[in-house]
């Protein structure tokens, strides 16, 4: 990657940029029901983990219309809604997860 | 706790109402909010919006057994318990008996990303889940307008925000949706245009440096309501709405009378004091004694043992109720015993309206049956005199209709005007004493007289008010010829008049003595001439019987002489010419 080799320069980034490259990422998706949307959103999470994050990720997809509780307590208001628990910081990602592109720079895996 | 239970229209055509519980808001709606159905609740920051939304669901709770949900955009549900504690409202209690759920709704803009397609499908499952959790009738969303600062496709977000009207509407719940005002708008975003079933506007305005709070209801769909701005209050239990136009004149007039607590005011009055339920207004200068009147007049009212509730503005209780005990009036006894209450609050603590709530609000749940408001004119301090009027009626139209007699002091400024500054509100009152200052001989005394009194044949003297240890003493002045005299002029006058009247007293006496002396010497003269008379009257009779027996000695002499002369002796010897 072209933009990667060019911060390579600096070693500090270089190693921070390393070890992200080996964080585990623990995604939790939720959807409410299985809608058409849903089904597109899990679908095309599971492509950019495999594709990106491959071996090194959780995901658990959670149906809050099943376990309305959870909703409450990890602050859902849209579906589906992609929660980032780790690593920190924390990040949500609404939406059907179609846009790849804001997915990766939001998950770190891109620079912008 | 004295709440008018609202009453539900339910003519038919008419749309069903939920009351809200909230004193003063279901009069002007004519019942609550529609059931079953979405209110916007609109106004500025700190207008009271989230303590309207969290009364409506906590007396619903509490006194309407429908349980509520809160779901709160801006504030986390421990604020919240701490911010309605204050109010009364046990929010951890009512929570832990699922008779009130609240969800904290947080969104934080820099978390999220938009990364296609979506719905607030999360909040639905949350507000659902709420409701069964309680079972609830109502539901609160304080204030979804956050959603519109934390997500950020507005257009999915406003279309989601219809159908989530739309869904709250199809579950039947009756709900309350705040929102933040706009510039034009009744809504920052617009939310009007989903919730059109009802929509209030709250306000907070300030006006020479006092706050005072109004409320609306724009717009309710398929019933009447009060469509003025009423200012309301957020109070130590609550909002209150002061519903003033919900008031007319049709309160009945009582025919009862009450003592004033002076018995020669009352006398003054007809006899028998004021009319229950009338309203009196006591003008005069400062120090002309008004809230010594008042005074008496509450002390009357507890007296009989009824309630009566006092509103100083002046001064503290304690320093009101040690000044009328300098002139023989204990209220602390009454204040013990529960019959008086004395609330005592600096002018600009509220705007005008405010103080119209306050007073409203303690009347309801002291239920006296004389209210004492000492004095009217300092509320004008924050308000302009013409604006007092039309709240002054609504007050007095309050107390009329339940039966309350109320009396009003007014500070007039000393000016020789002082009817002319008072029409703002004199026509109101039923009973209008006036209190005057007059300054003359090196003295000022108080001088009274009631200028009006509706329907009391009410005496038209002028009285000098003379306060003392022993307390009010209306007294008759001097009234002379040319000049009324008071103070010591009176008691000088006075005593002039009964040293004239003892020396006429004396004159009389004297002049009765003298006639009768007269008499007694005429009815003596008379006695001595009578007297006279009879020895006249003697000395004739003796005269005529002399001369009688004189003729008789005559015509004997003469036969003696004749016989005499005819050689006869006389026969006792005697000698010639001695026998007489």
């Amino acid at each position: 990657m072209v933009k990667a080799a060019r911060s390579g320069a600096k070693t500090g980034l270089e190693k921070a940029a390393r070890e992200r490259a080996q964080a585990r990422y623990v995604l939790r998706l939720y959807v409410a029901g299985l809608t058409p949307r849903s089904t597109r959103a899990i679908q095309n999470i599971r492509a950019i983990c495999e594709e990106h994050l491959a071996g090194r990720y959780e995901l658990e997809v959670v149906d809050i219309y099943q376990q309305p509780t959870l909703a409450e307590g990890e602050q859902i208001i849209a579906a589906p809604t992609l929660v980032k628990r780790l690593p920190l910081p924390l990040r949500r990602f609404i939406g059907d997860m179609s846009n790849t592109d804001r997915i990766l720079v939001g998950l770190d895996l891109r620079k912008v | 706790m004295n709440r008018p239970k609202a009453r539900l229209v339910t003519r038919p055509g008419s749309i069903r109402k939920v009351p809200t519980g909230i004193q003063g808001l279901d009069e002007i709606t004519g019942g609550g909010l529609p059931a079953g159905r979405p209110t916007l609740v609109c106004g500025g920051p700190g207008c009271g919006k989230t303590l309207l939304a969290m009364e409506f669901l906590v007396r619903g709770a509490t006194e309407f057994g429908e349980p509520g949900v809160f779901i709160a955009f801006e504030e986390s549900a421990r604020d919240l318990a701490d911010n309605v504690r204050s109010l009364g409202f046990d929010l951890d209690r009512l929570v832990s008996e699922k008779r009130i759920a609240i969800d904290y709704v947080r969104i934080e803009r820099s978390e999220i990303e938009e990364t296609g397609e979506y719905d607030l499908d999360g909040l639905f499952v949350r507000i659902e889940h709420a409701i069964d959790t309680v079972g609830a009738k109502r539901v609160v969303l304080d204030t979804v307008e956050a959603l519109f600062g934390g997500l950020p496709n507005e257009n999915i977000l406003r279309a989601e925000l219809r159908r989530l009207f739309r869904w709250l509407k199809d579950r039947g719940m009756t709900a309350v949706i705040t929102a933040e005002r706009g510039d034009g708008t009744l809504s920052r975003h617009g939310l009007e245009e989903f919730v059109a079933d009802c929509v209030v506007v709250l306000d907070h305005r300030i006006s020479e440096q006092v706050s005072t709070r109004r409320l609306r209801v724009v717009k309710y769909r398929g019933s009447l309501h009060g469509n003025n701005e009423y200012p309301f209050l957020i109070g130590a239990r609550g909002l209150s709405v002061l519903p003033v136009t919900s008031m007319g004149l049709d309160h009945k007039a009582s025919g009862r009378r009450v003592s004033s607590g002076l018995p020669r005011l009352d006398a003054m009055l007809g006899g028998k004091g004021y009319y229950r339920g009338s309203s009196i207004l006591v003008t005069g200068s400062p120090g002309t004694g008004k809230t010594s009147i008042a005074a008496a007049f509450a002390e009357a009212a507890c007296r009989r043992g009824e309630r009566c509730l006092m509103f100083v503005y002046e001064e503290s209780a304690s320093q009101i109720a040690r000044n009328m005990r300098s002139i023989g009036i204990d209220l602390e006894r009454w204040v013990d015993k529960g019959l008086l209450a004395i609330r005592a609050t600096r002018p600009t603590l509220h705007g005008l309206e405010g103080h119209l709530v306050a007073i409203h609000d303690e009347v309801q749940r002291f239920e006296p049956s004389a209210v004492v408001i000492d004095p009217i004119t300092n509320l004008t301090l924050v308000r302009n005199e013409w604006e007092l009027k039309p709240l002054l009626m609504r007050l007095i139209d309050f107390l009329k209709t339940r039966q309350v007699t109320a009396l009003f002091t007014s500070l007039t400024s000393g000016g020789d005007s002082l009817e002319e500054s008072q029409v703002g509100v004199s026509s109101l009152m039923d009973a209008w004493l006036l209190l005057r200052n007059i300054e003359s001989n090196g003295e000022r005394n108080r001088t009274f007289y009631v200028l009006k009194a509706r329907g009391l044949a009410h005496s038209n003297q002028v009285s000098e008010f003379v306060l003392s240890d022993k307390g009010i003493d209306l007294v008759e002045p001097y009234l002379g010829a040319d000049q009324v005299l008071t103070g010591t002029a009176r008691v000088v006058q006075e005593a002039h008049d009964r040293a004239a009247a003892a020396r006429r007293a004396q004159d009389h006496e004297a002049a009765v003595l003298q006639l009768t002396g007269r008499r007694k010497a005429i009815a003596a003269q008379l006695a001595a001439l009578e007297a006279e008379l009879d020895v006249e009257d003697r000395k004739l009779a003796a005269m005529v019987r002399e001369a009688a027996a004189q003729r008789k000695a005559a015509a004997g002499d003469r036969r003696a002489v004749a016989d005499l002369r005819h050689g006869k002796r006389p026969s006792n010897g005697r000698k010639e010419g001695k026998g007489r």
